[in-house]
């Protein structure tokens, strides 16, 4: 494909996408949208377009949504838009004084701008047996295919996590009619995103949903003769598996900028328009550390709407459009019939302010610093979410009374 | 299968087939139809697949769920017909229908 349109590359400029995940499909989209008319080359490891990857743990692994419907565009929508997409295959080199990147087949691709949306990859963890049939990681298609596979009904899943990832394939796998134990080494579920009570709630949620769960469980081994068998805890608790999934979180793709000499802090660094130091090469997506005006930090976020956002950013900026990107970071969560929705940043709060009843599966824990809303978890709470998007970009205080009190619409905080 | 038009906000119409088991948010976006965002891939997490369907089609379109009204209450131009396209199940039963797409989404 790349090797087409050699007859006017000469005048054509050529911007490279480095990655082919949400960031970089929608990089594509806005080029072309901002009136790009150079060539446009996406490059991916994996062996499909742009996906919807969030789909993957929750409806697609419970197959309640077929493949066809996780993708970002219709197939057909690269080749109409006269964007070459190279798949299965590997980004090795960005040489950024000869503006060429090295692909893993050999060729050589001239640019005049470059993208890195190379997003992130799951942690691995260096435990015995972990290369055993019926081990998995959970990251791309093939990965949940593998998965699935393995998923008869009543057999043993052990999952090693109890994030985002670990709980949803929790709920997505005794869907299926699993025997499902997740093991989390932190004191509670999802430590590292939500608030004790939010932890309380989903902890409870997930045992009445019939799951096990063991928090404070360091896992020490997977056994097994020639598949898995069991799952050893440093305690010696000893936990029969047919499949384990491990989700202890994921890794930003950096080291093609590292080893290009950009500078890299947990993270590829970028401005705000999304720009690196090199006036040629820009970064988007998981893979990048960003300044938000809103939290006065650098952040580095692992989410669909940062990696949209971003990517937007960045081709604009690509096309000299030069936009600031400050927004407040939204996630969400499926689990059984709840829905986890997430706005702005819970770290470094003072104060937790519940608003509902967690026994009503709905309810809202808003995070407050200094009196001022920072962060809000909202469990079946769309009105508390939707505010709070809001009032967190506005630096807004509201009593904390105030936010208890049911008999207040959230929509009139914002008036 | 159904055929459905959606109206761009400057009035662009788009007539297209959408099978049976898709959604009218993929509906636009499987034919590349603009004003549509779909941030969250159809979770009902996001609220950018916001359409204004006919009147004529509201009653075959049926009612929105607490939570999809929760989320359109913070739609930017809200209408009486406002619902997030994500949200609407294709069937033969929808043959015809018309949505409109607001000036933005978000």
């Amino acid at each position: 494909m790349a090797s087409g349109g050699q007859t006017d590359t000469e005048t054509q400029e050529t911007y490279v996408v480095i990655g082919a995940g949400h960031g970089a499909g929608q990089a594509a989209v806005t080029l072309r949208a901002k009136g790009f008319q150079g060539r446009i080359i996406l490059i991916g490891e994996e062996s499909y377009a742009p996906y919807q990857r969030p789909a993957l743990s929750k409806a697609f692994l419970s197959g309640d949504l077929a493949l066809e419907r996780l993708y970002f565009k219709p197939p057909e929508y690269y080749a109409k838009n006269d964007i070459d997409l190279i798949l299965d295959t590997v980004v090795t080199r960005l040489d950024r004084e000869k503006k060429t990147i090295a692909l893993s087949d050999g060729r050589v691709i001239g640019y005049d701008k470059a993208l890195l949306a190379t997003g992130s990859r799951v942690r691995k963890i260096p435990l015995p047996g972990v290369d055993l049939p019926g081990v998995f990681y959970l990251r791309t298609i093939a990965d949940v295919e593998g998965i699935r596979a393995s998923c008869a009904k009543g057999a043993k899943i052990v999952i090693v996590g109890g994030g985002y990832i670990g709980l949803e394939v929790a709920a997505s796998t005794r869907k299926l009619g699993l025997d499902v134990t997740v093991l989390e080494t932190e004191s509670r579920v999802m430590a590292r995103a939500v608030g004790k009570p939010v932890s309380d709630f989903f902890e409870a949620l997930h045992a009445e949903e019939g799951v096990t769960i063991k928090t404070g469980q360091a896992v020490k081994a997977l056994e097994g003769k020639s598949k898995l068998e069991r799952v050893v805890c440093a305690d010696g608790s000893v936990w029969q598996a047919d499949i384990a999934v491990i989700g202890v979180g994921i890794v930003p793709n950096q080291e093609l900028a590292e080893e290009a000499g950009l500078p890299v802090d947990n993270g590829i660094v970028v401005d705000a328009a999304c720009r690196t130091t090199d006036p040629s090469v820009f970064a988007a997506g998981d893979c990048t550390n960003h300044p938000n005006d809103i939290f006065e930090r650098r952040l580095r976020l692992e989410s669909v709407h940062n990696a949209l956002e971003q990517a937007k950013t960045a081709a604009a900026a690509m096309c000299g459009i030069v936009n600031d990107y400050n927004q407040v970071p939204w996630f969400w969560s499926d689990q059984y019939n709840v829905k986890l929705q997430i706005a702005g940043l819970s770290q470094g709060y003072d104060q937790i302010v519940l608003r509902g009843d967690p026994s009503q599966r709905k309810f809202a824990a808003f995070y407050l610093k200094q009196g001022m809303l920072i962060a809000v978890d909202a469990i079946n709470a769309v009105p508390e979410y939707m505010a709070s998007r809001k009032l967190i970009a506005a630096h807004a205080r509201i009593a904390p009374e105030r936010l208890a009190d049911m008999s207040i619409p959230m929509k009139s905080m914002i008036e | 299968m159904a055929k459905i038009t959606y109206i761009e906000f400057d009035g662009a119409r788009h007539e297209v087939d959408v099978s049976t088991g898709l959604n009218v948010m993929e509906g636009a976006v499987k034919n590349l139809i603009p004003g549509i965002d779909a941030d969250c891939g159809g979770a009902c997490a996001c609220a950018t697949c916001h359409v204004y369907v006919d009147p004529d089609w509201v009653e075959k379109t049926g009612k929105p769920s607490e939570m999809e009204l929760s989320m359109l209450d913070f739609a930017e131009d809200l209408q009486k017909t406002s619902r997030l396209s994500c949200q609407i199940e294709v069937d033969d039963s929808l043959d015809g229908l018309i949505v409109r797409l607001p000036e933005t989404q978000g």
